[in-house]
């Protein structure tokens, strides 16, 4: 009786196993792809998978499915990554600067070079952010009243150790100022504190000039060239300071997942980003598309932690 | 009233069918522990996708509401809260449906819950810009005093047993700090182990703490779960009519109130629900009867969470801050159909706003009668199952529940920790409600405390940072009134017995 059950279990396992190399990697997907977002719903990584989703599905005939796996800021889920199943049909998302930073603070379960990165497939850019009434018109304007009162620029801006945070660290190195940065759980609840006058500016992202439209002033945005959405805004750059950051998000997959289904995801996530309506979607929400494919990935992970972890390092959130 | 001219696009029959489905599926979502309105909302949103917003909104606006009203049937009959919103539902419901009176429980629930709603949306209707601003004059150290006030709950809650109740809330406040700390980024407490990286998550704990004692003592003990004085009665609506009518101040107070504190993003059910209670239980002539199974204190309760309902969507749709944790599910899926919210949204696209908010009005509506259906067959189930399938039945659906919030084995291995937990203080004599509500304000007071000093601290103004903003110094008015009543209320008593004595 054992031994018939054993060997039904082998043939199953077997047959499944074939099953899975059969289906290969030539009609990838066949099936749903479960899209794992490890933070809540509602927010901003919740936000552009949406806005993946229905492309994903004109262009390669299966669902994505999007499921959340929230806790810790994001470590809940890249800690487990590697131990899910490597067939191309779970893949994750992924957030810069968090991936770095976290794993460097403290024991999280996982450390950046364990994650299988495919795609970096856009970013959100920083921003220096103001009441639409507020008495800072410039960039300058903000310089000069930290210089006169040193620490006492209060900026709210989303969590320690956050592109918000690291930026707001930089800039003042960048400008030798001394300002105060008053984290808040959320780009939402960041901007309220700014909207509600508890702070006097807000470190946040194009987006929030895009979402609060008349209500707040983009001061200057961290990007190479201006935002197409904003026209009217300077980049850092332009006025001198050589800040291009943002949060930065990709999709990666179990460690297990085979080369040519990675190469092929790559690939596929190209492909939407190019489409035209999707940049359209995404740049009027003010968001800034990137393409960092399968084999640019390692290179342009490396050449972001050297930054990050410096400026962090800087600010005290890595020792 | 406003935007009357789209009444009639809100009653189209897709709508009303949109409206009904999306009543009867939250309902019943939220009547499992668990699944919180938040996930039916988000499972929902690629569905909307393909349809116009005001009926995406309605949809959304319809589940969310319905599985509101839902938790009180956990809380009621299971003394389980299946949202946060439900906790102070257990306080009053429970002790009913124990001896006999939980049909009676579930409809005046349901009365409550649809007076609640059309409170709620009728704010959002009428005043929905100028209440908007609450939002915004709420800073980080209002929170933190909200969340005091909250804490001072507590000693109303456990008159009698003040200490018990205090080492619990220290209890549930060194439970909040647990994890990857929101603000600061530091780990706390995790003795290296991934399992609480996440920290204690709430809905888990309150299944663990709640529901886990309620299924031990029915497996310990040969007693039916709920007792049956009487045979069926039907709905018992005319008796509820009677009662609500008879308590109709209670509900139309703890109705504003749960839209007040909706319209706060920081806030939530959880506080909307307590607050309400607890001043019903103040302004009641049977004070004494509160805990023990008074009708006044369903109705407070799931009035006033019904009503956070049509609050938050007050913020959402004026400001874009998204009042409540479904509403930024709601505003995420209204973002990417490529409508803006702000005040703007009011005048120019009032074909959406105004469709959508009779739509609510509708479902709201709708509640009545399928509350009162859906609440008299989960009565019934729970009632006549035999104690040997329901234990089972109900300890699978614990586990499913607490797995499903984040997909997460940690928070299924936490919530039976914590129910044995739970269990062994219950017999101790501690009970869980201070534990969960250290829990939930403990996060909320951190943070606001934090930020409060950081701000305070550089602009050199500190104590008025702390104690020289009006809502600030009404906030502290009401601690201390929350804190000194019983004294109070003792001496008065104590006083005017002396004088009929004289």
């Amino acid at each position: 009786m054992k031994l018939m059950r054993l060997a039904a279990l082998a043939a199953v396992l077997i047959l499944s196993t074939s099953m899975v190399l059969a289906m290969g990697h030539g009609s990838y997907p066949d099936k749903p792809v479960n899209y794992i977002i490890p933070f809540g719903p509602g927010g901003e990584s919740d936000i552009t998978a949406r806005h993946q989703q229905p492309f994903f599905k004109k262009m390669f005939n299966e669902d994505l499915v999007i499921s959340y796996k929230p806790g810790g800021g994001g470590a809940v889920g890249w800690s487990q990554l590697n131990g899910m199943k490597g067939d191309g049909y779970t893949i994750m998302g992924i957030n810069l600067p968090h991936i770095i930073v976290k794993p460097r603070q403290k024991d999280v379960g996982f450390a950046t070079e364990d994650i299988a990165g495919v795609y970096m497939f856009h970013y959100t850019p920083d921003a220096l952010v103001v009441t639409a009434d507020s008495p800072f018109k410039t960039l300058q304007d903000v310089i000069d009243y930290a210089k006169e009162n040193p620490g006492k620029l209060t900026l709210s801006g989303s969590g320690k150790g956050t592109a918000n945070h690291l930026a707001q660290i930089r800039f003042d190195q960048m400008a030798g100022v001394k300002t105060t940065y008053v984290a808040f759980k959320g780009t939402g609840k960041a901007v309220t504190a700014l909207l509600g006058s508890q702070v006097k500016a807000e470190w946040g992202y194009t987006s929030v000039g895009a979402k609060h439209e008349g209500k707040v002033r983009l001061l200057a945005v961290a990007m190479e060239k201006r935002h197409p959405k904003f026209p009217d805004v300077p980049t850092f750059k332009e006025l001198g300071f050589d800040l291009v950051s943002g949060a930065y998000r990709g999709i990666a997959v179990p460690k297990s997942t085979p080369e040519p289904i990675r190469a092929k995801l790559s690939e596929q996530i190209a492909q939407i980003n190019a489409d035209p309506e999707f940049r359209r979607r995404m740049e009027n929400d003010g968001m800034a598309l990137l393409d960092v494919d399968y084999k640019d990935y390692k290179g342009f992970i490396d050449a972001q932690a050297k930054v990050y972890i410096e400026a962090a390092t800087e600010a005290g959130v890595i020792r | 009233m406003p935007g009357i001219e789209y009444l009639l696009e809100a009653l189209t029959l897709t709508n009303i069918m949109l409206a009904l489905g999306g009543v009867i599926a939250g309902t019943i979502i939220g009547s499992l522990p668990g699944l919180t309105a938040t996930m039916a909302v988000a499972v929902l949103v690629p569905i909307t996708f393909s349809m116009p917003p005001a009926s995406a909104l309605i949809l959304m606006g319809a589940i969310y509401t319905g599985a509101i009203y839902g938790g009180a049937y956990a809380a009621i009959l299971l003394n389980t809260p299946g949202t946060p919103s439900a906790i102070a539902t257990t306080f009053d419901g429970f002790p009913m449906a124990k001896r006999g009176d939980g049909d009676l429980a579930v409809t005046l629930a349901c009365l409550a819950s649809v007076t609640g709603g059309l409170v709620g949306a009728a704010f959002l209707l009428g005043l929905a810009p100028p209440l908007a601003e609450v939002a915004l004059a709420f800073g980080p150290v209002e929170y933190f005093w909200l969340a005091i006030f909250g804490l001072t709950l507590i000693s109303a809650l456990s008159e009698g047993n003040l200490l018990k109740g205090l080492i619990g809330a220290c209890f549930g406040l060194l439970l909040s700090s647990i994890g990857v700390a929101e603000i600061s980024a530091d780990v706390r407490f995790t003795f290296g182990s991934q399992v609480l990286l996440g920290g204690i998550e709430t809905v888990s704990a309150l299944i663990g703490l709640y529901c886990i004692p309620v299924l031990i003592d029915l497996v310990a003990t040969p007693d039916r779960h709920l007792k049956v004085t009487h045979q069926p009665k039907g709905f018992r609506l005319l008796e509820s009519l009677r009662i609500s009518w008879k308590y109709k101040f209670n509900l139309i107070r703890s109705s504003v109130i749960g839209t007040l504190v909706g319209i706060l993003p920081g806030a939530g059910g959880s506080i909307a629900g307590l607050v309400a209670y607890s001043e019903a239980r103040r302004a009641s002539k049977r004070t004494e009867h509160f805990g023990t199974g008074e009708p006044e204190g369903v109705q407070a309760t799931e009035s006033a969470n019904n009503a956070t309902v049509g609050g938050g969507f007050i913020p959402t749709l004026v400001l874009g801050i998204p009042g409540t944790p479904p509403d930024a599910v709601i505003l995420g899926a209204l973002l990417i159909q490529g409508v803006r919210t702000g005040p703007n949204l009011f005048t120019q696209e009032g074909s959406i706003v105004y469709t959508f908010i009779y739509g609510l009005f509708l479902a709201t509506v709708l509640m009545l009668p399928t509350g009162l259906v859906i609440g008299r067959y989960a009565y019934k189930t729970i009632v006549t199952v035999p104690k040997a399938m329901l234990v089972p039945t109900v300890a699978f659906m614990t586990i499913i529940g607490t797995y499903s919030i984040r997909n997460s084995i940690s928070d299924v291995i936490i919530m039976i920790t914590l129910g044995v937990i739970g269990w062994v203080l219950n017999r101790m004599g501690y009970s869980p409600s201070p534990i969960v509500l250290g829990l939930i304000l403990g996060r909320i007071a951190e943070q606001g405390f934090v930020q409060a000093w950081t701000i305070g601290a550089a602009t050199e103004e500190l104590f008025s940072m702390f104690f020289g903003r009006p809502i600030s110094l009404a906030i502290i008015a009401f601690i201390g009134l929350s804190l000194f009543y019983p004294l109070i209320r003792a001496r008065w008593i104590g006083r005017r017995r002396k004088v009929s004595a004289d």
